[in-house]
């Protein structure tokens, strides 16, 4: 089978200071992983694509090194929402070939989650969103794990198809220093694009008001049991 | 007259509290507007469920009696409810930010053409704009973001608004609805459940959550008797679920449930950026943990410094002891 997985560099959120470093979305890192282990199991290929500015080649070169085959990285300095992200997408698999299209569940930065589902209506194909688990039957059938909000999906979906990751979904390999050297001759093709207009706008960010200072509670165990009780029941009243 | 559209959330044919706080907010933007509210209830015995709608604001229920719908899957719901959308026309679509709705609202945007605003914790309109905030960057910051497209769709995080009743006399209006043969979708083939009768975690009013610091099944049994007697719902970080102790469905954080309830005890839990952006709403947070440099005692509302083992067992006592539980 031919997996295609859309992958996006994103700030590291889960730096505790913001460095600018830019690293690869961590539930794309989980939607390679999945590809590389089902290809590794039953053959096939992983391709990427990527759209994003020249410094994002440096995220590509990561997927490459965890051993994906091929990419493509689609060339633009444009913001773009999630909207604008689905069309260039759309545009780049209709003269693709894939089976399966996977991609994270959304993206670190923005937490939209849209894309994957837009790209899918695009392209009309069927699709499965928060994957904690993925397989393949026979020639045509992947089973999808999905965490939804009775419990997890078992679903069966014919390919071609889309599934977004959830980083649940396994621990994406570290790259190795043979795969780092290997991705240096993989075939990368490179295509200027231009968005169409996003539907929605982004005005600007803040931090968020910060939380009242606490009280810590001192003391023996039981002190602190019984004064913690006091409060939720007198000053709190959530008891 | 502008209509305002909210999609109802159901948990075994009841409506969720968070449908609730959805319908709330909507009314007063129907009110700022002068429109109205409807809504639209996916469900195979949708109908059960209008009056309370009703008494909440609604006065139009569109209903879609399907047995499809007794349990999620992403085509038909997609075709359901732009079916209605296109039919009613509604300004704005609002819905609480599910699993399942998370699951559909993509697909759903790029159908209609509308513009999407995904878990946002304020909306409202603003002349021509749909204007809203959202947590983004792990919840470590806020955006301000809008859409000026003629129809605007809406996710809402739970606990975002408060929910408040106010009647109206609403009418119920069935909508005909038969799956597409021919339509590309999964097939569902089972639901595992962590088994029933827990509370729901994200309209849980007290949660109770553990961390890496609940090591075993005996720190695991003091947190399910915490549990127990303030009838809280239980979750966990993902470390925690990471060593089997507690299942994938209590997980919170940034790629699991996100919660706001009124109390939330995090228990031996170090605050990991990812987790924080899953409670970090909550009203009041009570921080249980050894380590006093955990980031988690920034967040608390009321930290104790100590190991779980020792604190919980005196805790446990206090409050039975106050409540005779």
């Amino acid at each position: 089978m031919k997996f295609c997985v859309c992958i996006k560099q994103v700030p590291d959120v889960a730096a505790n200071v913001q460095t600018g470093r830019m690293v690869l979305n961590a539930y794309d890192a989980s939607a390679v992983e999945a590809a590389l282990a089902l290809t590794e199991a039953h053959g096939g290929e992983v391709h990427l694509v990527l759209i994003g500015p020249d410094m994002a080649k440096e995220t590509i070169r990561k997927a490459l090194a965890m051993g994906a085959h091929e990419a493509t990285h689609l060339v633009t300095t444009a913001a773009l929402d999630s909207h604008a992200v689905s069309r260039l997408l759309a545009a780049h698999f209709s003269e693709a070939e894939y089976d399966v299209i996977l991609t994270g569940k959304q993206s670190q930065d923005t937490d939209a989650g849209l894309a994957g589902g837009m790209l899918a209506e695009h392209l009309g194909c069927a699709y499965a969103t928060n994957a904690v688990g993925l397989d393949l039957e026979g020639d045509s059938t992947v089973v999808v794990t999905r965490q939804g909000d009775a419990g997890q999906e078992i679903l069966a979906l014919q390919a071609p198809c889309l599934v977004t990751c959830s980083n649940d979904m396994n621990d994406p390999r570290i790259p190795s220093l043979k795969g780092i050297m290997a991705s240096k001759k993989k075939p990368l093709h490179e295509r200027e694009v231009t968005p169409e207009a996003g539907r929605t706008e982004l005005h600007s960010t803040y931090a968020p008001p910060g939380r009242e200072p606490g009280i810590k509670i001192e003391g023996e165990p039981t002190e602190q049991a019984g004064e913690l009780v006091r409060l939720l029941q007198d000053e709190a009243g959530v008891l | 007259m502008k209509t305002l559209l909210v999609v109802a959330a159901l948990q075994d044919g009841r409506l969720k509290r968070s449908t609730f706080e959805v319908i709330a907010r909507t009314r007063e933007v129907a009110r700022e507007i002068g429109g109205d509210v409807a809504a639209v209830v996916l469900h195979p015995a949708a109908r059960d469920v209008a009056p309370e709608l009703m008494a909440h604001g609604a006065s139009r229920v569109h209903v879609v009696e399907d047995p499809v719908f007794d349990r999620h899957l992403n085509g038909p719901v997609v075709d359901a409810l732009a079916a209605v959308i296109s039919e009613i026309g509604p300004r704005l679509v609002v819905a609480p930010s599910t699993e399942s709705f998370k699951d559909v609202m993509g697909a759903l945007a790029a159908r209609l053409g509308a513009g999407a605003l995904p878990d946002v914790s304020e909306f409202g309109l603003e002349g021509d704009q749909v204007v809203a905030v959202r947590p983004v960057m792990a919840a470590k910051m806020m955006a301000r973001v809008s859409s000026a497209e003629p129809l605007v769709i809406v996710s809402v995080r739970s606990g975002s608004y408060e929910a408040s009743r106010s009647a109206v006399e609403g009418e119920v209006v069935p909508v005909s609805f038969s799956t597409r043969a021919d339509a590309p979708c999964p097939v569902l083939r089972d639901i595992l459940t962590a088994g029933g009768g827990e509370v729901d975690l994200s309209e849980a009013r007290v949660v109770v959550a553990a961390g890496r610091g609940v090591r075993d099944e005996a720190g695991r049994d003091l947190v399910l008797e915490l549990a127990r007697i303030t009838g809280a719902a239980i979750g966990a970080s993902r470390a925690v679920v990471e060593t089997g102790l507690f299942p994938a469905t209590a997980q919170i954080g940034q790629t699991g449930k996100v919660v706001s309830p009124d109390l939330y005890f995090a228990i031996g839990i170090s605050g990991a950026i990812q987790h924080v952006a899953g409670m970090v709403n909550s009203r009041v947070i009570v921080a249980i943990n050894k380590d006093p440099d955990a980031p988690i005692f920034e967040y608390a509302t009321y930290g104790i410094v100590g190991d779980a083992f020792k604190v919980l067992p005196p805790l446990i006592a206090a409050i039975k002891a106050q409540e005779g539980r």
